[in-house]
């Protein structure tokens, strides 16, 4: 592993040492379950909005080797969603998978959760080289720009879910519409616009 | 010769620079997400202790749970109440609370009784803390879906009420939490219409099990729970019980309510707890209890189905939800 992918390594995965510790020595507060579910959601919101802003932070600021570590960012937004998935399934609904989907019938936002997980799945799958030589790097690349519709569903999740604060939901929705904003701008900007060169590498 | 050896770092020399920058960077990136995520996630509050509160009357068990007056069900400790709050004037997470209410300031404090009442009255704080007090242990049931049991301190409402003497058009009680951007911070914000109001028909508000808290597990209220006065009406979701109340008015027509305002589809004027009235997001039929694993069935009325149901006969409770 190079350096710069062992620093994203190490970094994505202090969250999860601290909410373990943090279960472990009861500082969760009153309502454990609860906080572990909105933890891991919440990083699942981080690492897929970090992932999608590779492309954008290497054409604005020029940083390419980025690239190197998209990987492994959308891998641990995958991994968090999954947390996140286990920790409603198991000690929401003990596994009980009728009762999953009598849930997710009378709360749509559930539903949205699912999809943006759902999404990642052939993403995660198919995120090997070996993988992307098989695919050929255009139908790899057209078949993970699923990514957006998966960072779409989870930002939806989230502000169903809120009461009436949707302040941070917001602030998700926004940074998610300016990352992909940019890539329509980016494509259909025309190049002999004087602030053209700010869209291009 | 010896100027080339100037120029070019040695292998070795290069490598350990090499290193240490390497450490060093793993060692500042890992600090600032520790910090980062310990700041996001702070650990609960510490506890401030309230004053001891002094000759409170409590009933006989056996009698007591007959009542409504007190239940069976483990007590919730202290802490997880102080810990796991619902008070969006402060902050709109549970865990924030007990932090943003941090020297909130309860003295001087006066509650205005007032409007279809022969003897309108304003009463200072101390003068509802003598009022004769009683324990009441109660199911508090949010309407998010999660509950707690609630050794409260305080007085029947009806107590307060028969001071002011309503008149024969008073119908329904309407309530008011004190306006103050300074001490609350968030009612610089828009999340909700503030003040923050809410009501009650007259008869449900004279309920004996219908209370103004000033405490729970004999000492004073916390900020975080609604000091120093609020109102508790058990067999409704929790957000009905309005806490830091500075206003009660008697009036003729129902009166406007917060989260009604907020959004007249999910929260009704009445918010009795039931289980078969899901809300239009979510299941009301269970509900987690702070402390347990799991979920346990949510009852009709929150468990006072006995004590309170009277007060609906004939109503649709779909419709009236």
């Amino acid at each position: 592993m190079t350096f710069p992918k062992v620093v994203v390594f190490v970094n994505a995965l202090i969250p999860l040492v601290l909410l373990l510790w943090d279960v472990y020595n009861k500082r969760v507060g009153p309502n454990p379950l609860e906080f572990a579910t909105r933890t891991t959601g919440m990083l699942t919101l981080v690492f897929l909005s970090l992932t999608v802003a590779v492309t954008p932070l290497r054409k604005i600021f020029g940083i390419n080797s980025l690239v190197k570590v998209r990987r492994m960012l959308g891998l641990f937004a995958f991994f968090y969603g999954a947390l996140h998935l286990l920790t409603y399934v198991w000690f929401d609904r003990w596994f009980n998978l009728i009762s999953v989907v009598q849930d997710v019938a009378k709360r749509p936002f559930i539903l949205f959760g699912m999809l943006a997980f759902v999404l990642m799945l052939p993403l995660a799958i198919t995120s090997t080289n070996k993988m992307v030589k098989r695919l050929g790097g255009k139908r790899w690349a057209m078949l993970h720009r699923l990514v957006y519709l998966s960072a779409i569903a989870g930002v939806v999740h989230f502000w169903m879910l809120v009461k009436s604060d949707t302040r941070l939901p917001l602030t998700f929705g926004f940074i998610l519409l300016f990352l992909l904003g940019y890539r329509l701008l980016a494509k259909y900007a025309p190049a002999n616009q004087p602030n053209a060169s700010l869209f291009r590498d | 010769m010896a100027e080339k050896s100037e120029k070019v770092t040695d292998k070795d020399v290069y490598l350990n620079r090499r290193r240490f920058i390497q450490a060093a960077v793993m060692a500042g990136t890992a600090t600032a997400s520790t910090l980062l995520y310990r700041r996001l996630n702070p650990p609960p509050a510490e506890r401030v202790e309230g004053e001891k509160i002094q000759g409170v009357a409590k009933a006989p068990t056996t009698e007591a749970i007959k009542e409504g007056f007190a239940v069976n069900d483990k007590r919730t400790p202290l802490d997880a109440i102080t810990n796991y709050n619902n008070f969006y004037e402060f902050d709109t997470s549970k865990g924030g609370v007990a932090y943003a209410v941090k020297g909130f300031i309860t003295r001087p404090w006066t509650v205005s009784v007032e409007g279809l009442v022969n003897k309108p009255k304003i009463f200072d704080i101390d003068e509802l803390l003598k009022f004769p007090l009683e324990e009441r242990t109660y199911r508090l049931r949010c309407v998010e879906g999660w509950s707690m049991v609630i050794p409260w301190i305080g007085f029947p409402l009806q107590k307060l009420l028969e001071k002011v003497e309503p008149t024969s058009q008073a119908r329904y009680v309407a309530f008011q939490t004190l306006l103050d951007p300074q001490r609350m911070p968030n009612q610089r914000t828009g999340i909700l219409d503030w003040p923050y109001v809410e009501g009650l028909r007259l008869d449900e508000a004279m309920h004996p099990l219908t209370i103004m808290a000033t405490g729970m597990y004999d000492e004073t209220l916390p900020p975080q729970d609604g000091a120093p006065i609020r109102l508790v009406v058990p067999w409704k979701y929790g957000f009905k019980s309005i806490k830091s109340v500075v206003k009660i008015s008697l009036v003729a027509d129902e009166p406007p309510t917060t989260w009604n305002i907020q959004a007249p589809d999910e929260y009704g004027f009445y918010s009795n707890v039931n289980p078969n009235v899901p809300h239009p997001r979510w299941s009301q039929a269970t509900e987690r209890r702070i402390g347990e694993y799991g979920r346990r069935d949510t009852l009709l009325f929150n468990g006072y189905a006995e004590q309170v149901a009277y007060l609906y006969q004939g109503m649709d409770l779909v419709k009236n939800f």
